[in-house]
């Protein structure tokens, strides 16, 4: 569609006149402002910048990382001591629900985003996503989406606060908060056993799927079709392959999500029969949608971690990644099995033999492509010229403690071993191991890893070693107990659990470890702001890596590179330094054309914005309360102005000429 | 919606297809996914309470028959009328778009109609199960139905603006068809296994 643009000089804006050529200027964050009539903080609200859209991401993640972790908190000193009761049974269960949600939907997928948006179109050598507007879009609405979740919290804090009394608008109204755990089984999650907050945790997640599905189709047309020119399928780098694949997971898993909480809120509101029993439904149609889900979820969340270990480990050992093409392919694999073995969460339902008998295969045979990895990983590292920095040390701290959560996953693939560990501590075990061990540790690595990149500034040392030292120290003291636990037959879910089961002792080394986590994430967020505020100017390339992100300037401009790379072989910009002649990175030439950048717009927040009142709206009428159905359609109007606004502003657009200095 | 503030590549799409060309088939993709759910959520529950219902007794096989050709006949307008753009008649495209226009909105009207005779007959969302997988699969697909009727309604309108290109409209009422032919497809889909089979 842009050829006929880019052959004419002087294309036409949205309003039909010559286009404005800006001059971009630096913000405060060291990040380019194309458009310095604005305010910075509209600035922000409208970009379409795939780097400050990024940057969010990874604020309102860490952002809710801290909220999941003091929920997380509460629980764990729940537990320290036997019959304790400093929280009620009902509080205990909304905490394990909100923060099971937060964490894998609020924290760890958008501290992925932020590295999808972040890096993607910086590593294949685009100038920005293939639909720049669409990505806004995904961002605000997962805001709202997290807000609606979390809506439950604000008012029981209303209502403890004396706000909401039992004769105000929430009369009546029960479990403010979800607590019917972050997979919603039901019937615990049917009307008859859980209250308003439920309907707050179905509309919040169906918001927050829009806005996955839209960034996941987003990303693959950007990775598909954006390459530089040179970029071929098999020379982009791991990460944005192992993006790749979960883009495409999330697009075929989150339907069936989807599907099962409509059918759940139907349930709720329109009395139907899906999980209803005494209507003939089935509760463990529940179960099947959601694992059907749930588990390819699990791969969401670690393939990018994945990706991030394969770009730090060859940096930090000076050698190129062992079995490249291995990595893709068993990435691929991965994510391919990871829809074939949704059943081995539902072992103990009893669904008969041969079913149990070909998911148990089926998932270990899920072993074999990441046990590939991690000997890929190993691979990597031998023999290498390893420089110990905070990337590298989390980054071998993954594959120390993925190994961990892996082996006890296999533990669990096995039926008549998984029908003994089924709900109890050693199940949380195994996956605190991957999720906390593998994926956070990962993903702290990529930040120590980026951040230079992000924002231009170093971070130093010294901080950085006691964040390792303290996460990992606190995260094994914390969860390789629980494996005891486990097998010593504590359940899960349990808010409290009494003296003589040989539980207590195990139980206060597992809440001592997790405050031990906790100041170790402090201090991360510590450095990382204290990074942002008196960081040494970092460079454009300061660990000497291999991939494209690092030809351009730190922080990248607005428009990533002054002019579109022409890659001639994988580990570009490795073979470009160090590589022989005819393996340099060459450069296009814009034919004076300058580079057309998209506008910032308002129209992806405001369509966004609407969700709220609609979700909103939509959860507090069936509530009882008043004037909530206007609430919600007026939520709907802002969507479709938004959109129909969004449909009449055009492409729009500017055009940059950078100066020749500006690599 | 037109999302075409794209950053400078396009010249070189690297799999030589528009970009919102891909993002519809991407959309397709997941929107497989949404009525595979649905369809085998119907497929499983349909016989839970037999003895209770009678499903045969219901259908009218005479008017699901007339609304599927009508649909079938409007994909046919559509793939006219995609055809016209390519050559640039503009006359020829607004006169296959109303037309499929039309036929989508009898076919909402049979569906609208067979609703409100089956509520009347007495089977409603919380009926049984057969009601609830019926409803909330048939009523997704009504909504498809409904969106690109109001989709092509919108693209007859700018079609009258002088602001239609040959070039760049062209691959928006392309997508505009995939849309189209995929929600015809999952309704033969949906004909099938949910009316059909109940005769077998």
């Amino acid at each position: 569609m842009s050829q006929t643009e880019t052959a004419t000089p002087a294309p036409k804006t949205s309003h039909g006149h010559q286009p404005h050529v800006l001059k971009p200027e630096r913000s405060r964050l060291g990040l380019m402002r194309p458009d310095h009539s604005k305010s910075v903080f509209i600035d922000w609200l409208t970009t379409v910048d795939h780097k400050k859209i990024g940057i969010m991401y990874g604020a309102i993640a860490l952002f809710f990382l801290f909220i999941g972790g003091i929920e997380a908190l509460i629980i764990r000193t729940q537990l320290i001591v036997p019959e304790n009761d400093l929280i009620s049974a009902e509080r205990y269960n909304q905490l394990f629900t909100m923060h099971g949600t937060t964490m894998i939907f609020l924290a760890v997928m958008p501290l992925n985003s932020a590295f999808f948006n972040f890096l993607i179109p910086l590593q294949i050598g685009a100038r920005d996503v293939a639909f720049p507007r669409i990505n806004a879009l995904s961002l605000w609405s997962f805001v709202a989406g997290a807000l609606v979740i979390n809506f439950g919290w604000l008012l029981e804090a209303l209502q403890l606060m004396g706000l909401f009394s039992a004769s105000g608008p929430t009369a009546g109204m029960t479990d403010l908060a979800p607590s019917g755990g972050w997979f919603g089984y039901a019937p615990l999650s049917s009307k008859e056993y859980s209250g308003v907050g439920t309907d707050f945790w179905i509309m919040g997640l169906q918001i927050l799927g829009v806005a996955s599905l839209t960034a996941s189709m987003n990303f693959i047309v950007t990775i598909l079709n954006m390459r530089a020119p040179g970029m071929k399928m098999m020379r982009m780098p791991v990460f944005t392959w192992m993006s790749l694949v979960v883009a495409f997971l999330i697009i075929f898993a989150f339907p069936a999500i989807t599907i099962a909480l409509g059918q759940l809120m139907f349930d709720r509101t329109f009395g139907t029969n899906f999980f209803n029993v005494a209507g003939g439904g089935q509760p463990i149609l529940w179960q099947h949608l959601f694992w059907i889900f749930g588990h390819p979820e699990v791969y969401i969340l670690v393939l990018p971690a994945m990706g991030i270990i394969s770009e730090v480990l060859p940096t930090f050992s000076k050698k190129p990644l062992f079995g490249y093409s291995i990595v893709i392919f068993s990435g691929a694999v991965i994510g391919f099995l990871g829809f074939a073995v949704w059943s081995h969460h539902m072992f103990t339902t009893g669904l008969g033999k041969v079913a149990t008998a070909a998911f148990s295969l089926l998932t270990m045979a899920i072993a074999v492509p990441t046990g590939v990895k991690i000997f890929n990983w190993v691979g990597t590292i031998w023999g290498g010229r390893i420089r110990f920095t905070a990337p590298m040390i989390f980054s071998l701290g993954f594959v120390w403690m993925f190994m961990m959560g892996g082996f006890s996953g296999i533990m669990h693939a096995a039926a008549p071993a998984d029908a003994q560990q089924q709900d109890s501590y050693f199940v949380i075990a195994h996956f605190h191991y991957v999720i906390m061990g593998g994926i956070f540790l990962a993903l702290v690595s990529g930040i120590y890893y980026w951040v230079p990149k992000v924002f231009g500034k170093m971070w130093t040392g010294s901080l950085s070693t006691w964040v390792a030292v303290l996460i990992v120290v606190g995260l094994n003291v914390t969860f390789f107990p629980m494996h005891f636990l486990g097998l010593l037959g504590m359940p899960r879910r349990t808010h409290t659990y009494l003296e003589g089961f040989g539980w207590s002792s195990y139980n206060l080394v597992c809440t001592l470890g997790s405050y031990i986590l906790a100041i170790g994430i402090l201090l991360l967020l510590v450095d990382l702001i204290r990074c942002l505020r008196r960081g040494e100017p970092a460079g454009n390339d300061p660990w000497d890596a291999r991939t494209l992100e690092w030809a351009t300037t730190s922080p990248p401009q607005v428009y990533n590179f002054a002019k579109t790379p022409v890659i001639p072989a994988r580990d570009a910009l490795w073979s470009h330094k160090h590589g022989p002649e005819g393996k340099k990175i060459t450069y296009e030439d814009d034919h004076g054309h300058g580079i057309h950048m998209p506008s910032n717009s308002w129209m992806p927040l405001i369509a966004s914005i609407g969700f709220v009142p609609l979700g909103l709206g939509m959860t507090l009428k069936q509530a009882g309360v008043p004037y909530m159905g206007s609430f919600a359609i007026f939520g709907l109007f802002v969507i479709t102005l938004g959109l129909a606004l969004w449909a009449l502003e055009g492409p729009g657009g500017f055009h940059l000429h950078p100066d020749e200095d500006d690599a | 919606m037109s999302d075409t503030a794209t950053a400078h590549h396009d010249d070189h799409a690297s799999l030589n297809i528009d970009n919102k060309k891909l993002l519809m088939w991407l959309f397709l993709g997941s929107d497989c996914m949404f009525f595979g759910t649905l369809i085998s959520t119907h497929l499983i529950y349909r016989k839970i309470y037999p003895e209770s219902f009678d499903p045969t007794s219901l259908f009218s096989l005479e008017l699901t028959s007339f609304s599927t050709f009508i649909l079938l006949m409007s994909s046919f307008l559509m793939a006219l009328a995609v055809s016209a753009m390519h050559k640039g008649e503009l006359k020829s495209f607004r006169r296959n778009v109303l037309g499929v226009i039309f036929f989508g909105l009898i076919f909402l009207g049979c569906q609208v109609y067979e609703f409100a005779h089956f509520v009347h007959e007495g089977l409603t969302l919380s009926t049984n199960t057969f009601g609830s997988t019926f409803y909330m699969m048939t009523g997704t697909h009504g909504v498809h139905v409904a969106i690109g009727v109001f989709w092509l309604i919108c693209m007859y309108f700018y079609s009258h603006t002088g602001k239609m290109d040959a070039h760049e409209s062209a691959v928006d009422v392309e997508i505009a068809g995939l849309y189209w032919h995929f929600v015809d497809i999952v309704w033969i889909v949906i004909f099938t296994a949910v009316y059909l089979i109940e005769f077998i």
